[in-house]
């Protein structure tokens, strides 16, 4: 047998992501970013909706987001995406458009804009990576950070009398009456890509119908910010982040499915 | 002739906006210019003419609403009072260095701070010398009637269009309350998505077809050789700016002695001034800068070795006399008249202050 009988069609079982540019991506070996751009990507291509879509990078790790996305994109300042994707939806109220951000830009300094474009109902489809710190300004506390949690602005551990309580955004958004869709997933394996693509797929689909915010937390890892090594740092996020941060559908078609109540010490 | 009406200055131009096919407004209420919004909202563009209104939730939700619609294209107009302006500042600086096309109302109030809600000429410096961060400039209007409110939309478009490049309308708490007759341009139908896409291909974010590259709106480039190029472009434009689109108003300069330079508000006090000062023999005239970036250096240069005074006119302590002496280069003596902080002056302290500061000076 050569390699000619192998490299066959029905052999395929996997090929580059056709709206992935070719640009080395900039994330750190073992984010979980990579995954997520690349499963938004497989969705907007298997749906064909290439030429319809305008998608809004944050500022944060993602900042460079349009560096490997091949659509039509828009940088937008730092917390501001929701506002932006909000100017271009009702500018073009038939393209689809959706905000890639992180947990300072989506749940620190963009909260107003974040739960307003929630309460409005915009028919825009919000991704938000969540790995608890700032990663591209080097591990500082986000508004995510867990207690306890060390990173460099709280390099004793997260103390909650001082910093305050880490903000559970998502549960806080399903509660809005403009959110239709509100999920939270993870990439760290080949079974919850699959599932996170899944979601990915019904929040296009949502925001295809028009029936408000779609809204896909992805709890993800940062092991530079985290200095853990990438398979420790997926265990630490299993074993710390995935309780405080569960995984599953938040509210469905419109109806809260789950009030993930969780408590916090204080 | 166009439709004539007897409108506010805040009517106007929101009327105006509805009447140049602007596709999208976003604002936020603030005093002294809320009728902007008040009056599209009652008027129901999104039936008229299809255009979108929508009040954000912040002056930087608004001004970011304004970055998105005109990232794909389309003609989008803002309006706010100082305060709200000054939280503009951080989306201005980027719609600048994205280079995207908007047109921004800016009804100025007293300050600084909360200030007051009285007019005022005191943001003078935010506008023309960038307002937010980097280097970077507004083409700035500034209107002294309820006319030129109307009409400076379209100016302000054209403007936005050609050089691609965030157009700043400054007027003030008098111009947008004061009501006059005003002249409306007819109704031109909005582009349509295919004239977008003809015109604004190359730049703007609606989606990317198969035929062509993505387009990316960003005002970053962590290479700072590239980045330092993008910014040599920025100012070329600028200079182009300067070259070919400054605008003024000379009124009875020909045999003028002595000059008042003032602009908006000021300059249409300054005309019952002149005429004041005229009959008591004083040959004055007045020097009125209608773009105040690009200013009109060269024209007021010109007067240097004609006339012995400028008294600059503004309300505020003294920014527009800067662009002023640095126009006339130390070759004319120029001294500042101006009430502030909400107050304004009147064609009789502006002719005192001719007589004590310039004349008698």
């Amino acid at each position: 047998m050569d390699i000619n009988d192998i490299v066959k069609e029905e052999n395929l079982v996997y090929t580059k992501t056709k709206l992935m540019t070719d640009n080395v991506l900039s994330y750190c070996p073992g984010c979980g970013h990579g995954t997520a751009h690349r499963i938004i990507m497989e969705v907007i291509d298997e749906l064909g909706l290439q030429s319809q879509t305008v998608g809004v990078a944050p500022v944060g790790c993602s900042v460079l987001a349009y560096d490997f996305m091949n659509i039509d994109m828009i940088q937008a300042a730092h917390g501001r995406a929701p506002a932006v994707a909000t100017g271009l939806k009702r500018a073009m109220p038939d393209k689809t458009i959706f905000t890639y951000q992180g947990d300072g830009d989506l749940a620190a300094i963009g909260t107003a804009e974040t739960i307003h474009v929630c309460n409005r109902g915009e028919d825009i489809t919000i991704f938000f990576i969540n790995n608890g710190i700032y990663g591209m300004t080097g591990g500082q506390m986000a508004p995510t950070t867990l207690e306890g949690m060390k990173t460099a602005t709280s390099p004793y551990g997260r103390d909650l009398k001082l910093m305050g309580n880490p903000l559970k955004i998502t549960e806080l958004i399903a509660q809005l009456p403009g959110t239709y869709f509100v999920t939270r997933q993870a990439v760290h394996t080949p079974a919850a890509v699959r599932k996170a693509k899944k979601a990915v797929f019904k929040a296009f689909e949502v925001q295809k119908q028009k029936k408000g915010i779609s809204f896909v937390e992805i709890v993800s890892n940062c092991n530079s910010g985290w200095k853990m090594a990438p398979v420790k740092a997926n265990q630490w996020m299993v074993e710390n982040m995935f309780p405080f941060y569960p995984l599953g559908d938040i509210k469905v078609d419109g109806e809260l499915v789950r009030t993930n109540k969780v408590e916090i010490k204080s | 002739m166009g439709e004539l009406k007897l409108m506010k200055g805040n009517e106007a131009i929101a009327e105006a906006a509805i009447r140049a096919g602007v596709d999208a407004y976003f604002g936020y209420p603030i005093t002294p210019q809320s009728e902007v919004i008040e009056y599209l909202m009652a008027e129901q563009p999104e039936q008229r003419t299809g255009m979108v209104v929508l009040q954000a939730e912040s002056e930087l939700a608004a001004i970011n609403m304004v970055y998105g619609a005109a990232a794909a294209g389309k003609k989008v107009f803002t309006s706010s009072s100082s305060p709200g302006i000054s939280l503009y500042q951080e989306g201005i600086s980027y719609i600048a260095g994205a280079e995207l096309p908007c047109v921004i109302a800016n009804v100025v109030r007293g300050g600084p701070g909360l200030g007051t809600i009285q007019p005022s000429q005191a943001d003078y410096f935010q506008s023309t010398k960038g307002g937010g961060h980097g280097d970077y400039r507004l083409y700035v209007l500034a209107p002294a009637s309820v006319q030129e409110m109307a009409d400076f939309i379209q100016v302000g478009f054209d403007i936005a269009y050609k050089y691609r490049n965030p157009v700043m309308i400054l007027s003030d708490g008098m111009i947008g309350q004061m009501m006059e007759k005003v002249e409306l341009a007819d109704q031109q139908p909005r582009w349509t998505d295919e004239e977008i896409k003809q015109m604004h291909d190359s730049w703007a974010a609606f989606g990317k077809g198969e035929h062509r590259e993505r387009n990316i709106i960003t005002s970053l480039d962590l290479d700072s050789a590239r980045q330092e190029k993008h910014n040599h472009h920025l100012q070329e434009k600028y200079r182009k700016m300067e070259a070919e689109e400054v605008r003024y108003e000379e009124i009875n300069c020909e045999d003028a002695e002595y000059l008042i330079v003032a602009y908006g508000s000021s300059a249409r006090i300054s005309m019952k001034s002149v005429e004041l000062a005229r009959k008591k023999g004083i040959r004055v005239g007045l020097f009125r800068p209608i773009t105040l970036y690009p200013f009109p250096m060269k024209a007021l240069n010109a007067y240097v070795g004609k006339i012995k005074g400028i008294l600059s006119v503004e309300m505020s302590a003294g920014q527009l006399i800067e662009d002023v002496k640095l126009a006339v280069e130390c070759n004319i003596p120029v001294k500042h008249f101006g009430r502030y902080g909400g107050m304004i002056h009147s064609p009789e302290e502006v002719l005192t202050a001719l007589e004590q500061l310039i004349i008698g000076g």
